[in-house]
């Protein structure tokens, strides 16, 4: 027979009821990789994009040059931070399951990859996350409570009801507007860092991308740019092993590891332990510096686990084992920190569980403030001639006559209804979209 | 002849397409082992293989260009875009490639591409799961632009749009996947299988691109309209009691013109309704081409109810969308008008 080409379909390592495998990572020792100076050329430490940088050992002990040397003060509000945060996602959860907002993403295993990154960053240099980096806003003090208002677009909500649930922007904190379209913020935040560089500023900026979105045009883009001007840029990739159904050989992970594209766009590219609170703050660091000291952009691919589903919309077990999460050989990342500090004598299991129950107590103080500003079925209610404002900064006179018909609309219909009719009504959340 | 909802029933087109035509392929994001967000692909690739039902790179632009070069290749690719939000990724592509190829070669080439994607509001999914962007397209020479209101539809211009050797953007309101939404959320959720055209063939045959029909016939006023407004103009023209004519475009390109102008003669008035946006709407073209036809019959100005000119908003989209209530009014206006 002539040899004739056939066309290759990636396959995950594991379907439904079958045995979860990952012996398809490559993994590195806890300090077994060499910590280069921050100005070293991207040809020169081509070998960080294949080894895995990891701080924490099995021991629970920080080993090697990666090790970032921090005080067990900072380690415990590093703790708290991720705590906070599983929390908070755990309850807007469970609150979504009630039919009380429309829609959720957590983080659930992700904490170290956002919160890390945050607190080795300077909170003026700006962040341009994606949808699952809800630590970040931990990290730069977001009030829980506005964080709940945005997922019930109610009165309080920073945008005004316009967006779904987790879309937030923090102005004052530096994180930007998250979009619902994939991939578009990583090139973004090259052009930021550009222009800190165009006007002098130290301030550098950081993007996240998914490791399924990086298959989008913006990603190339992002690292063109990023190379073309050595942008002070961090360009974090997080390769969670899943976008919805797909696993990460349908974003060309199954021939080189993501951080090998790093290289190719003469940009260094590491690969770093995304469960391992130390190693991403380490390598952060190391990225920030050099961003800083004009050595140019880094892309970090960060080897992590989405835990969770995609989102609330989704069902993992339809496509992948249910119990793959506990067989994740990098752990968690929360456990993982504790148990660090334990063995450095600066916690115990009882502190953990008192911090657990502060933080509970803390949520669901926020929920109930939160709650009090409306609901999407419960009053106040935002008022819905809002929907005009922000398109443009002056109204046009399109924008006014529609304005106009709403509310003569609106009137009718409160006249209508009588009396005890509420000016916005109550909906019902019809069919789901699946997704996201 | 099977009881089918919308998804099924695009499902059975696939799924007829794929046994029949040994050149029809199907790839998207999430569309293979999974079956699609919507599970519109549900079960195909295990029926057909992961050579005829492709998961693929999360890339729009990747997936149509690919597709494209899928069709010159003597294959009938139907690429599915997981939102139609989520489909300016490709636009290039579809602009500047697929709608072009067959033009800029004198046909000697020419791209078999289907793209199917879900479009429309409803289902609290804000701004970036809710768009009709379908006057974008119909816009571009050289594609043809669909969008069927039922099931009957959905399934027959779906296999005319794969059979089809010009390139097709396939529209599926997505509130109406699994029943005919009237506009009004705080009413139960009725089935298609309570719905005439609920009723599906289960094997071949195709409803033709490019024509309208009158799908309730009357003398007072003319309603034009597709996708999920078909049904909430029902409901409306219901509650009004005015003798309305109501026609489902179902294909912006090519339009059917004949069809509205005949209906729009005979009535004497009109209003067209669609769920996006109103300003340079595919409305403007609606009430362009009524014009310019039916001038002489018209007693009344046409009317237009769309969506804002606004964003989807999550909060209001009841407020937003063009319901029954603005339908009603409009109808009210154009018919009062002496
Ligand atoms: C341009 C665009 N295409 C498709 C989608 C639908 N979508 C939302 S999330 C998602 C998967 C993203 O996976 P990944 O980038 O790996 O990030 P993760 O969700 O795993 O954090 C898809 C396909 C979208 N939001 N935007």
């Amino acid at each position: 027979m002539t040899p004739r080409s056939r066309l290759h379909v990636p396959s995950p390592p594991a379907r439904p009821g079958q045995e979860p495998d990952f012996s398809y990572l490559q993994l590195s020792p806890a300090g077994a990789v060499d910590r280069p100076d921050v100005s070293a050329s991207a040809r020169d430490i081509e070998n960080l994009s294949l080894e895995l940088v990891r701080v924490l050992d099995d021991e629970h002990r920080a080993v090697g040059p990666w090790d970032p040397h921090l005080e067990p003060p900072e380690l415990q509000v590093a703790l708290r931070h991720m705590l906070l945060t599983r929390l908070f996602d755990d309850r807007m959860q469970r609150i979504q399951r009630q039919g009380r907002i429309s829609f959720y993403i957590k983080s659930t295993g992700e904490e170290a990859v956002a919160v890390a990154a945050a607190m080795a960053m300077q909170p003026g240099d700006m962040l341009f996350p994606s949808y699952r980096q809800q630590g970040l806003q931990v990290v730069r003090g977001r009030n829980l409570v506005e964080l709940m208002c945005q997922c019930l677009s109610n009165t309080r909500d920073m945008c005004k009801g316009r967006q779904m649930p987790i879309m937030y922007h923090f102005g004052p904190g530096n994180i930007f507007s998250i979009s619902g379209n994939l991939g578009t913020q990583f090139p973004q935040a090259v052009g930021w860092a550009m222009a800190a560089a165009i006007k002098g500023e130290d301030h550098i900026a950081a993007g996240w991308i998914g490791e399924g979105s990086s298959a989008e045009a913006d990603f190339h883009y992002a690292m063109t740019f990023a190379a073309v001007y050595q942008a002070p840029v961090i360009l974090n990739l997080v390769n969670n092993q899943w976008a919805i159904s797909t696993f990460q050989g349908f974003a060309g992970g199954e021939h080189r590891t993501f951080a090998q594209r790093g290289p190719g766009y003469g940009i260094p590219g590491i690969r770093v332990d995304g469960n391992d609170f130390l190693a991403v703050y380490a390598v952060t660091q190391w990225a920030a510096q050099r961003a800083r000291q004009s050595a140019g952009p880094t892309l970090i691919e960060h080897v992590t686990y989405r835990a969770a589903a995609h989102s609330t919309s989704d069902d993992p077990s339809r496509y992948r084992p249910k119990e793959e999460w506990r067989a994740w050989p990098l752990g968690d990342p929360i456990t993982r920190l504790k148990q660090h500090l334990i063995a450095l004598g600066e916690w115990s299991e009882e502190r953990h569980a008192q911090l657990h129950q502060e933080l509970e107590a803390h949520v669901t103080a926020c929920w109930k403030e939160a709650e009090s500003y409306g609901t999407l079925t419960h009053g106040p209610f935002l008022d819905p001639l809002t929907m005009f404002d922000d398109v443009f900064r002056d109204m046009p006179p399109n924008l006014q006559h529609q304005r106009e018909e709403m509310r003569a609309l609106l009137e009718a219909q409160r006249s209508a209804a009588g009396a005890e009719a509420e000016p916005h009504e109550a909906h019902g959340t019809p069919t789901r979209a699946h997704e996201g | 002849m099977a009881r089918m909802n919308m998804v099924q029933a695009l499902n059975s087109a696939m799924d007829v397409m794929l046994g029949r035509d040994p050149r029809v392929v199907i790839l998207g994001e999430d569309v293979g082992y999974f079956g699609g967000v919507f599970r519109v692909t549900d079960g195909l690739q295990r029926k057909y293989g992961e050579h005829r039902v492709l998961d693929t790179p999360i890339a729009e632009g990747g997936i149509i260009a690919a597709a494209i070069g899928l069709g010159v290749n003597g294959l009938k690719p139907v690429a599915e875009i997981q939102f139609a939000d989520y489909i300016y990724p490709g636009f290039d592509q579809v602009v500047s490639e697929l709608a072009r190829i067959r033009y800029r070669s004198a046909s000697e080439f020419h791209v078999p591409v289907t793209i199917r994607t879900p479009c429309g509001g409803g289902i609290r999914g804000g701004q970036t799961h809710s768009q009709s962007p379908e006057a974008i397209f119909a816009h571009v020479c050289g594609i043809k632009v669909v969008m069927p209101s039922n099931p009957y539809d959905a399934k027959g211009l779906l296999i005319s749009a794969i059979e089809d050797e010009d390139p097709v953007v396939f529209f599926e309101p997505k509130r109406i996947y699994n029943g005919p939404f009237d506009g009004d959320p705080h009413k139960p959720a009725v089935p298609w299988s309570a719905h005439p055209r609920g009723e599906v063939p289960d094997g071949h045959y195709s409803v033709p691109i490019g024509r309208a029909e009158v799908v309730r016939e009357g003398a007072e006023v003319t309603v034009i309209t597709y996708g999920t407004m078909v049904h909430v103009a029902e409901a409306a023209v219901r509650t009004t009691g005015i003798d309305a004519e109501i026609v489902d475009v179902r294909t912006m390109s090519p339009l059917d013109s004949d069809t509205l102008c005949r209906s729009v003669c005979k009535t004497g008035r009109c209003v067209v309704v669609h769920e996006a946006t109103r300003f340079s709407g595919y409305g403007a073209e609606l009430v362009a081409t009524v014009q310019e036809q039916c001038f002489w019959n018209l007693e009344a100005p046409i009317k237009r109810v769309a969506g804002w000119d606004t964003p989807y908003p999550h909060a209001f989209e009841w407020e937003y969308f063009p319901g029954q209530a603005r339908i009603a009014a409009a109808l009210k206006e154009v018919t009062e008008t002496e």
